[in-house]
């Protein structure tokens, strides 16, 4: 069990894995003995983050496996959240849904008071990966892996979602959009974990969109994001708007700019290129294997116009209904 | 499907049977190189390169080879030595360096362990001192009057005059025909143009693998998956300084071969580490090793002028072709110069082709090497043509196709070939006159692979039970099981369910080359017919023994022997009822067929795509597809329509956006199927599929290679499609999100226009 003098686990049903670290060409290279732990309780599974030096929690793994293969070093402990049940339900009460922070995806996907309330955001949710990573991927774990290009941050952040964290000293609400603070950089302090998300139910005439781009249909990763959400008046005009983007900057852009130029007006036309122009200005994106400056900067522009008007269209369609 | 000519009718041949080794694949049940373990094998690694030109200084195993686990650790040193002039010298020092590495990823040691961990952190552990080389990245880098030379006893063959300097150009091509300057000066319009593609691989599923064991005789067997196990027999006996016959090889199910496994990587450092530890050796590849060491298809650059008369007919051509083939001499400009011009009657011309070493990893085959390029440049050039000239491109192409008794580049003429009739297909199908939506295109292209025959061998064995097994050399890649059960049922009128199509291994077959242009179904199929038809001769024998009549007497009509003779009626005896009585006959029922195959008839395509551009992302998606080729005779039809299918498909993600990627350091960037980006399923629509029959006069069925033209037409045809949605012409590959959304940007082509 384990490599010298690290403890043993305190709890929760664990069993010996074997997965590296340090890696060439692809080669997983073992040098010390990983060890799995399954807590089941918020509880546990933050006494152990305390309790060993090296743990890191995760949801699917699918993020967490690749950088392992790809080189990062290993931690000493793999900590599996998905045994805590709060990590993994879906609740709504009153005006207030809830989802944990390592429910999979499909899950989300397949939930008939999420899909109507948060078009965008499950969209952006189904789009992760294959359907089997979709059985392990999760909010969660898509945000606290701060990539800049995660798909469901941006609409998370459109929608308002807050974050709910336990760590050593108890827990603590914070907005989706303060968490990443950089790439593979969170908020998180040392101990803590991402356990909920709460998004208010959205109010009349309000719906949200996501659009991403890649040069694939699917199994890619996105070279721009760009969420939506709009609140329309009786006569059609925006009332309230947010706009976020994805993969153009170290973490999730908002628009103001773009937003500002929606309220007051029709979602069409001028208000429409503003949001474009405005999308385009705010992006400072880098070149990579991926996608370069300019481009990341001109379809910026586009999936911002365009998820605007998916979201206006849909909260014209959504009328009085809240 | 389109049968053009009046061939026989068949019973077996053109039917569409479920392959026999299909349920064990769909059940994930057969056995891939890397399913196979010995029991007390060692896990071998390879340590490989990080610098992509580098002089090795030294190389220290001591610590490795105190690692726990250990058992062997081997470095060039373990091999003789070769000097260039030796004649696989490039294959030798490419599987493991010598003094120098020429790509990163380049293998220079392999160290064998009791589990791949163990082995893995030995491999890490051997020390190796590297003088960093600059790196030559491009072919304009590798071409520059001060570049550094890759290997200083290149002298460029086929230079004239003769090269005195070592170069990084290993080869000159030159075919000329005619007289150019006076066909230019007939031409009524003249267009020139230039052209860039980037490296790609295969893609093949499954990774390079293989299980070595040598004995205590020092006879040795590999378990390996392959395109060709007596190619990895000969090849790793060179690179050990073996006779052939101390190896046995023994082929696995193979999971994608595409060309790029006509080579050897792995087996003889597996062998080498066998006879070092005495041990079973077992390696895979990763993924990342598969990308950074193997395979790639060349990059090029592509200068071609044209000249064609108001009229349609084209009067002159004048190709400048510059391959690169990684890090070795490689083929690549050759196989451009062979099919450039190929498809079309072009009485003046001039081929230059250029081969250039640069510091990436050797080229391998790819599906009709060097082709799919040249087609990108030629049939996007003819759509221009046809445009300019208001001419429908398959008019235009059919005005100047070639046909039987045209002579080709190299001065051959064609025998019977099925160009015009593929044409023809794809211009009378529905898609080629569909109405388009808002942003779509349509671009049509044509494609020419000339396929090639070899050596083959088969043996067929009747059972007792009136069965029979047909033993070939030739692995299965694309469904030639199925091809040789169809064609032996045909022969010997057997069911072809009661026919067994056995992978023979190296000392269970007679000799078979490599399959590589398109050769099993034909080749190895002709081998197949010979064997079947020496075994008909040897049925009626014992037919006319049993009966007591005269052989002479006695016809092989659907699967029985039948009497002819005057001597009144005398009952039909089957296959089964010879084989139950073969002990008071002669003895058991056996024959071989071995040749080398000549005439493999030269493969055409046409393909018609549709697609729609996104013209503020730059984004392309495939809507409709339609592939006619010239098959000669369909053996099995679905497997000739998934070639078909599958060369398309290659071809997309080659137009699209696979290309290699590396820093300025010559690493690679794309590694993985994330960022190396191969079509997905949901990326193409259903492609269509027409099977046009033109018979190949020199195989007995009629068959032509159909496994690698139908990647030719591909990224002309997604060229001249982008084109018809967007106005651009796009030059350089890949045509990504990127590049299609700055060229509609500019309002141009990526090269002017």
């Amino acid at each position: 069990m384990g490599t010298s003098g690290s403890k043993p686990l305190a709890a929760g049903p664990g069993v010996e894995l074997t997965a590296g670290g340090v890696s060439a060409m692809g080669y997983d290279l073992m040098l010390s003995v990983m060890r799995y732990a399954s807590p089941t309780t918020v509880a546990e599974a933050v006494d152990l983050l305390g309790s060993e030096a090296d743990a890191r929690v995760y949801a699917g793994a699918t993020d967490l496996i690749p950088q392992i293969r790809a080189g990062r070093p290993e931690p000493t402990v793999m900590v599996d959240l998905k045994r805590i049940e709060r990590l993994c339900a879906i609740s709504a009460n009153g005006s207030t849904y809830t989802v944990g922070a390592a429910t999979p995806t499909a899950d989300i996907c397949a939930d008939p008071g999420l899909v109507a309330a948060f078009p965008g955001l499950v969209e952006a949710s189904g789009l992760i990966g294959s359907d089997q990573i979709q059985s392990r991927s999760s909010w969660g774990g898509n945000l606290a892996n701060a990539s800049p290009a995660a798909d469901t941050p941006p609409s998370l952040i459109v929608n308002e979602a807050r974050a709910v964290i336990a760590g050593p000293g108890g827990e603590r609400t914070v907005a989706a959009a303060e968490v990443a603070t950089g790439p593979g950089q969170t908020s998180l302090a040392p101990g803590e974990i991402l356990v909920e998300f709460e998004l208010d139910q959205p109010p009349a005439r309000t719906a949200d969109a996501y659009l991403r781009l890649i040069p694939r249909t699917e199994m890619d990763i996105a070279v721009v994001g760009a969420a939506a959400r709009v609140t329309l008046d009786a006569d059609g005009n925006v009332t309230a708007a947010a706009i976020a983007l994805g993969a153009v900057a170290p973490t999730v852009v908002r628009v103001p700019e773009a937003e500002a130029a929606l309220i007051g007006n029709q979602p069409s036309g001028d208000a429409l290129a503003a949001v474009e122009a405005a999308a385009a200005a705010a992006t400072t994106p880098i070149d990579d294997k991926r996608g370069t400056v300019a481009y990341r900067r001109q379809v910026a522009g586009v999936l911002a116009r365009r998820a605007v008007t998916i979201a206006a269209e849909r909260a014209r369609e959504r009328g009085g209904q809240s | 499907m389109t049968v053009t000519e009046p061939k026989p009718s068949y019973k077996y041949v053109g039917t569409r049977p479920v392959r026999h080794d299909g349920l064990e694949k769909v059940t994930g049940r057969a056995r891939f190189a890397a399913d196979l373990n010995m029991s007390g094998q060692l896990h071998g690694i390879v340590v490989r390169s990080p610098h992509a030109h580098a002089r090795i200084v030294s190389i220290d195993t001591s610590e490795a080879e105190a690692m726990p686990g250990v058992k062997a650790v081997i470095t060039g040193d373990d091999f003789p030595a070769v000097e260039p002039g030796h004649r696989q010298y490039d294959m030798c020092i490419n599987v493991i360096a010598r003094d120098k590495v020429f790509y990163e990823g380049h293998a220079l040691a392999a160290v064998a362990a009791s589990t791949r961990d163990q082995a893995q952190a030995a491999a890490a552990a051997v020390k190796v001192e590297y003088e960093v080389l600059p790196a030559v990245l491009t072919i304009d880098q590798a071409l520059a009057a001060d570049a550094p030379v890759l290997h200083a006893h290149m002298m460029t063959a086929g230079a004239n005059p003769p090269a005195e300097e070592p170069s990084n150009i290993s080869n000159i091509t030159r075919f000329s025909g005619g007289e150019l300057d006076a066909g230019f000066a007939e031409a009524d319009l003249v267009i020139e143009r230039e052209f860039t593609t980037q490296p790609v691989h295969q893609g093949y599923i499954e990774p390079h693998a293989c299980v070595a064991d040598t004995g205590q005789d020092g006879h040795t067997t590999i378990w390996c998956s392959s395109q060709g196990h007596f190619n990895v027999r000969s090849s790793t006996a060179t690179l050990l300084g073996w006779e052939n016959t101390r190896i046995r090889v023994i082929p696995a199910e193979i999971g994608g071969g595409f060309g790029g496994k006509t080579t050897i990587y792995l087996e003889p450092l597996a062998v080498a580490l066998s006879a070092k530890a005495g041990r079973p050796v077992k390696m895979v590849m990763t993924r990342d090793e598969v990308f950074r060491a193997t395979g790639p298809a060349p990059g090029t650059k592509l200068r071609i002028k044209l000249g064609v008369k108001r009229d349609g007919t084209l009067v002159a051509g004048d190709a400048y072709l510059i391959y690169t083939n990684g890090a070795y001499a490689g083929p690549g400009g050759l196989l451009g110069a062979m099919t450039v011009f190929e498809s079309y009657k072009i009485p003046n011309f001039e081929i230059e082709a250029l081969d250039v070493v640069i510091n990436t990893a050797r080229s391998a085959a790819y599906r009709a090497p060097a082709a799919p390029l040249t087609a990108y440049a030629m049939e996007t050039m003819l759509d221009e043509i046809a445009e300019e000239l208001g001419i429908d491109p398959i008019d235009f192409r059919i005005q100047n196709a070639v046909t039987e008794g045209d002579p080709s580049t190299m001065g051959f003429p064609f025998a019977r070939i099925g160009f015009v009739e593929c044409l023809e297909a794809v211009r009378d199908h529905p898609n080629y006159k569909a109405p388009l939506g808002p942003n779509q295109g349509r671009g049509i292209a044509a494609g020419y692979w000339f396929n090639i025959g070899e050596s083959s061998s088969a043996t067929v064995n009747l059972n007792e039970d009136g069965t029979a097994t047909v033993v070939t050399g030739s692995p299965d890649i694309g469904g030639s099981r199925a091809s040789m059960a169809l064609m032996a049922a045909e022969e010997l009128g057997i069911d072809v369910y009661d026919i067994r199509p056995v992978v023979g291994d190296t000392e269970a077959v007679g000799f078979t080359d490599v399959t590589e242009g398109s050769r099993a179904t034909f080749a190895t199929g002709m081998a197949v017919v010979e064997a079947c038809r020496r075994m008909v001769v040897e049925l009626r024998g014992r037919a006319a023994k049993m009966m007591g009549v005269e052989v002479d007497d006695i016809d092989w009509v659907d699967g029985q022997a039948v009497y002819t003779g005057s001597d009144g009626d005398k009952a039909p005896l089957s296959v089964a009822e010879i084989t139950a009585k073969a002990k008071r006959t002669g003895g058991p029922l056996t024959a071989t067929g071995s040749l080398e195959a000549h005439g493999a008839g030269p493969g055409f395509a046409v393909h018609v795509c549709d697609l729609e551009v996104d013209p503020e992302t730059g984004v392309v998606r495939v809507v409709r597809y339609t592939a006619s080729q010239d098959a000669g005779t369909a053996i099995h039809p679905s497997y000739v329509e998934g070639q078909i299918q599958g060369g398309v498909a290659q071809g997309v993600g080659w137009a699209l956006n696979e290309e290699y990627i590396y820093d300025s350091d010559g690493v690679m960037e794309n590694p993985s199927f994330l960022d190396y980006r191969v079509p997905v399923a949901s990326d193409l629509p259903m492609i269509d599929a027409i099977i046009v029959e033109v018979p190949n006069p020199a195989h007995p069925y009629g068959v032509r290679g159909v496994g690698e033209t139908g990647i030719v037409p591909p990224i002309p045809a997604v060229a001249n499609a982008i084109y018809g949605a967007t106005g651009c012409r796009i030059r350089d590959l890949p045509m990504s999100p990127i590049r299609v959304l700055d060229a509609i940007t500019s309002n141009g082509g990526s090269n002017g226009a």
